[in-house]
């Protein structure tokens, strides 16, 4: 008890020394919960995308996006005959433009494919879909942009579009996006007979391993994972997640130096006190359990004030109509766990000099200190 | 009996013993201790005196583990006091300080300061607290228990000073100049506590002391001077 006591009476003196040193762990982990979250978010919903109704995703072998990638419609037509294959989806992403919105993310699809078919129609008829080549299918966020309505034209790119319907998903990519026909999206972006993946649903899951294994022996040039593999492995997914925590990360270095400040100034103030401790036979390793304590009691607090912050942050993102869809608020728990365990362990470095100091601290001297 | 005479018919024991330490700062240039030889016998109370910067207080640290000598050894109940291992133990449960200023935490309350040696040492709570009362109680602290270093007399604080270095029960109680900051009542006040305290503790207290009244109500008085002790004799 007079341990803890001994840890936060030097937090109460200084409290407004202590108050930033808490805010900056605080506004360190709300970052890192923010971005890690958001990006995190958008990388679930460009999964989803992927994994509508299917579990393997068929792609072009060694591209860094899928946006670059071409799977020939040979290769669908002989893939969706496969007797294990239930349905092979062929989509092709695109990214088109339209006054005051440069990035419009398209989707070329056939009228069978799951992104429509389990999407809510708000306006227009799945049936008539890709029945002629200048139709699109507008999400409910793009065509609330757009100022698009059934059965308006929308200039989007170089062409005119007849909008046919509007859907309704919970995916922010989809609900901003174009769906067009897979021959008109072909045409468009001079991409004919191919697509970007084939999105895969088998009618028994067991033969993931030897689908995996035909793709591999008859198509050199394709890749065939299933939805987790590739979520793992997908390098434009580990560059966002890697750069989700790096913008974090440094975030909370700065917050680690923050308290790295506060403990440095703590030490330094209470030399003569640390010394009354040693004679009182206090160890090094207690005096630098009373530094770390205090670090710590720092960090978790920060953790605590920056967890809440993120949250209130992201909920009012979420709130932001222009980020409908994008932001994803569900904050899983290993994301938390990790965000104060980081918030800790930068404390904690934060601390490392200062404690060392104090062990170093030689009661004679540090006595007839004033 | 007399403890000095005790020790030379080889009935008592020698708690702290010094032979030949040499200590000296700045690299050696400051010569503090030069061959200091010095017994102390179980029970007697001694008072250090001479002139500042004769080495008093320097001896006092010597023994109680918070510096080194340069060479020479020392002892404290027969114990050799290592370069490394001991001396927390020595702090711990072997000595008790008292110093001139009272180095108490101001943020924390009579009572805290008292357990502060009972935490470093890990003595069970309940045991810390009966004792805390014993010594509160035989120094008229007890009622002011819960209130804040600040809120003390400074003869309070010395006194509290004083339950402190004894919480641990230690066998040895080190005083550098415990009444040098009170006025004269006060220090005769805390130096007749001091010595009732250290009779019914059975403890052994050595003294570093300007002040030749209270020296001389020791049982026996040290002279040092230049780092040496030149004389050593009964006081009464």
């Amino acid at each position: 008890m007079i341990f803890l006591k001994l840890i936060l009476t030097n937090l109460r003196r200084h409290r407004i020394r202590s108050f930033i040193s808490v805010a900056g762990i605080a506004f360190s982990v709300a970052a890192m919960l923010t971005v890690v979250t958001i990006l995190q978010g958008a990388i679930g919903m460009f999964s989803g995308i992927l994994s509508s109704d299917s579990e393997i995703i068929v792609f072009e072998r060694n591209v860094s996006d899928l946006f670059f990638s071409n799977v020939p419609a040979a290769a669908v037509n002989e893939i969706a005959s496969w007797p294990m294959v239930l349905h092979a989806d062929p989509v092709l992403f695109g990214v088109v433009s339209s006054a005051d919105h440069p990035i419009i993310t398209c989707f070329g699809v056939t009228a069978s494919d799951a992104r429509i078919r389990k999407a809510t129609w708000i306006a227009g008829d799945r049936l008539t879909f890709a029945q002629h080549a200048d139709d699109v299918v507008l999400g409910e966020r793009a065509a609330e942009f757009l100022g698009a309505q059934m059965g308006s034209h929308v200039p989007i790119g170089h062409g005119i579009f007849h909008v046919i319907g509007i859907l309704q998903t919970a995916n922010g990519f989809e609900d901003g996006g174009v769906f067009m026909p897979l021959n008109s999206a072909q045409s468009f972006f001079h991409k004919d007979g191919m697509s970007s993946v084939i999105t895969v649903k088998l009618r028994n899951r067991d033969d993931a391993a030897s689908f995996k294994n035909m793709v591999k022996t008859k198509y050199a040039s394709l890749i065939a994972l299933e939805d987790a593999e590739f979520n793992h492995s997908y390098s434009q997914f580990r560059i966002l997640k890697a750069t989700a925590w790096a913008v974090g990360g440094c975030g909370l270095i700065l917050g680690g130096l923050g308290v790295a400040n506060t403990m440095i100034m703590s030490v330094f103030t209470r030399i003569r006190e640390i010394a009354i401790l040693r004679v009182n036979g206090f160890s090094s390793m207690q005096i630098a359990a009373m530094i770390f304590g205090e670090s710590a009691v720092v960090s978790l607090l920060g953790a605590g004030l920056g967890l809440l912050t993120g949250t209130c942050l992201l909920l009012i993102l979420k709130l932001v109509p222009a980020l409908h869809g994008y932001v994803d608020v569900t904050i899983q728990p290993v994301v938390m766990l990790i965000v104060v365990l980081l918030a800790l362990i930068t404390g904690i470095a934060g601390a490392l000099y200062p404690a060392i100091y104090a062990m170093r601290i030689r009661a004679v001297e540090a006595l007839r200190f004033e | 009996m007399n403890p000095t005479t005790a020790q030379a018919n080889g009935h008592e024991r020698i708690v702290l013993h010094a032979e030949d330490v040499w200590k000296s700062y700045d690299e050696g240039t400051i010569a503090v201790l030069k061959g200091v030889n010095f017994k102390a016998v179980e029970g007697q109370t001694i008072a250090l005196c001479g002139p500042s910067g004769c080495g008093k207080s320097t001896l006092l640290h010597l023994f109680g583990g918070l510096d080194e000598p340069d060479r020479g050894s020392l002892s404290v109940n027969n114990i050799e006091i290592d370069r490394h291992r001991n001396r927390l133990s020595l702090l711990r449960h072997e000595v008790g300080f008292v110093f001139q200023l009272h180095n108490l935490i101001p943020d924390l309350t009579l009572a805290e300061n008292c357990l502060i040696p009972t935490v470093a040492a890990g003595i069970d709570h309940k045991i810390a607290q009966a004792r805390l009362r014993q010594l509160t109680d035989r120094t008229g602290l007890s009622h002011r228990l819960g209130h804040r270093i600040q809120k003390l007399s400074g003869g309070e604080r010395q006194r509290t000073a004083l339950c402190r270095a004894l919480m641990n029960k230690p066998k040895i109680l080190l005083a550098d100049e415990p009444t040098g900051s009170l006025d004269e009542q006060s220090s005769a006040a805390i130096f007749d506590l001091l010595l009732d305290l250290v009779a019914t503790e059975g403890v052994t207290l050595v003294m570093a002391t300007h002040d030749r009244g209270l020296a001389e109500r020791c049982n026996r008085l040290v002279e040092m001077h230049d780092g040496r002790i030149h004389e050593s004799e009964d006081a009464r």
